[in-house]
């Protein structure tokens, strides 16, 4: 199966010979895989180098002056290493960009915490004005970012090797209702849904699935909730959403419980699925400590 | 949108300076950057508060965004501000922050203060005159010499350099005010990235200009201005 950079690379290739504002900007990774897209458009796919506080001003140039920028790197290149550039080139000056990630939380597991960004969404949430998604399958990649790029808003694409084994229909910004329930709410984000759906085949809740977590669909969960218990299962930060679902509750007494990557430094190796079980992010540590928090 | 406003003459900057500082006898001379400032807007950018929407228009990013008076008054007398907002300079609700924002200041193209940000924007917003085949605009950056320290600035000179941004031009203003300085000028460290340089007198109008208005030959220009050290 095609892979979700694979899909990102393939579309935003057939994207850019129909929309002349599209411009890629790049600091050599995943140079090789733009560069057929490079010879068919020299001036619209840039690569800076490994500069990449460049590659968000630039990008940040681009849209003042009308283009539509593209801005792709491993995580924490893209996020980490130019925060100020995000905060001051983009927000600040009022302008946007596509950013789009690979290697999400713990892709490269063996690659060690220089590789792994699992605040990016909390950092972005920092900051005003973004729209998050994150798809949980390489089919529901190429909707998401038809839906961003004719904008000029600011928008991030989080891909991950880690997948549910199917699509879910897409409708960006609105969470997809997967399932309903009478004890409460549970809400899947990307690729934690197929994870979650295992973890709470024998519970009574409803399984909410966001693709898009940035704007928060505060409006589909209060029309969905039948009781007031919540758990929140993303594959990034624990409890990075945690204020968007107590803004949407602020008016009703709640219980909720947060599941993400924990804020410990985890000094091992080895795979994304023995990272994911570290975390207590597998089915087996999902059902453990949502079945703990819904028993009264 | 701004005032009309006549254009004022260079000997009038030092009143429309005392405007926000309140020192009476403000001489343009203690400002780094007046000069050049004042050099750019009357002898080399087309731009004016008429053609600000025009996407052939100059553009000029003020990268060296902290003490922006000396910006904010050329603007006023070339009409871009109303003279009447100088006065409420750092007011709650005035247009005139201690840093400018584009978004407020009628003229601004880029919001700056936090140093190494400006010269960095500026080669994104001139490859993308480039990829629109817009061949006229110029973006003129203007920096200080302590904010080339900043590591972002040196990604930005080596890629316009490679890439041949002949629409840049990095104006430094030179005061050695730089924490470790720059053995051999500030002009060495741009030729060696492809650039064409030179250092000149930055209260020289008429230096300034001849340098500002020379030919750029396929690569990004810079002007080193070296005014009176920091005292």
């Amino acid at each position: 199966m095609e892979t979700m950079r694979e899909r990102f690379v393939s579309t935003t290739q057939s994207l850019l010979g129909r929309d002349p504002r599209l411009a890629v900007v790049l600091a050599d990774i995943s140079a090789d895989v733009f560069a057929a897209a490079r010879r068919q458009y020299p001036h619209r796919v840039i690569n800076v180098g490994i500069r990449e506080q460049l590659m968000i001003s630039v990008a940040a140039g681009l849209a003042l002056e009308g283009l539509r920028p593209v801005v792709h790197s491993y995580t924490p290149f893209l996020i980490e290493r130019p925060y100020e550039q995000l905060k001051l080139g983009l927000c600040h000056q009022d302008v946007g960009a596509v950013l789009v990630s690979i290697g999400a939380s713990y892709d490269w597991a063996a690659g060690g915490r220089t590789h792994q960004a699992p605040e990016d969404v909390a950092l972005l949430d920092a900051l005003p004005g973004w729209t998050v998604h994150v798809p949980g399958h390489p089919d529901e990649v190429e909707p998401l970012l038809r839906d961003a790029l004719p904008g000029r808003d600011r928008v991030y694409l989080r891909l991950s090797l880690q997948t549910n084994a199917a699509p879910r229909p897409i409708v960006p910004g609105r969470f997809d209702v997967v399932r309903r329930g009478r004890r409460g709410t549970i809400i899947a984000v990307g690729p934690m849904l197929d994870g979650v759906l295992s973890a709470v085949a024998e519970q009574d809740l409803t399984v909410l699935y966001a693709a898009t977590i940035r704007p928060f669909d505060a409006k589909t969960l209060l029309a969905t909730l039948s009781e007031p218990t919540l758990v929140l299962v993303e594959p990034y930060l624990e409890g990075t959403s945690a204020h968007a679902v107590t803004a949407a509750l602020t008016h009703l007494p709640h219980r909720l419980l947060s599941v993400g990557v924990g804020r410990a430094e985890l000094r091992r190796y080895g795979t994304a699925q023995e990272h994911e079980a570290a975390h207590g992010l597998d089915v087996r540590g999902l059902r453990e400590r949502i079945t703990s928090f819904l028993r009264p | 949108m701004p005032t009309p406003t006549p254009s004022l003459p260079y000997g009038e900057l030092g009143r429309l300076l005392s405007r926000m500082t309140g020192a009476e006898k403000h001489a343009p001379s203690a400002t780094s950057t007046l000069d050049v400032l004042w050099v750019l807007y009357d002898q080399v950018l087309r731009v004016s508060p008429a053609t600000l929407g025009d996407p052939d228009r100059d553009r000029f990013v003020l990268s060296k965004g902290h003490g922006p008076m000396a910006y904010y008054a050329v603007l006023a007398a070339k009409g871009f501000l109303p003279l009447q907002e100088l006065g409420r300079f750092g007011a709650y609700d005035s247009l005139l922050g201690h840093h400018p924002d584009r978004v407020l200041v009628p003229g601004v193209e880029v919001g700056s203060g936090s140093l190494g940000h400006g010269l960095p924007i500026a080669v994104g917003m001139a490859l993308g005159l480039r990829i629109q085949g817009r061949t006229r605009p110029r973006v003129a950056v203007l920096l200080g010499d302590a904010e080339m320290d900043e590591g972002s600035n040196h990604e930005a000179i080596a890629v316009a350099g490679r890439m041949g941004l002949d629409a840049l031009t990095a104006i430094v203003i030179d005061n050695q005010s730089a924490s470790l300085g720059w053995p051999g000028g500030l002009a060495n460290r741009f030729a060696s990235e492809g650039w064409h340089a030179e250092t000149v007198n930055g209260r020289d109008h008429a230096a300034l200009a001849r340098a500002l208005n020379s030919p750029r030959e396929g690569r990004p220009q810079a002007v080193i201005a070296t005014v009176e050290p920091k005292g």
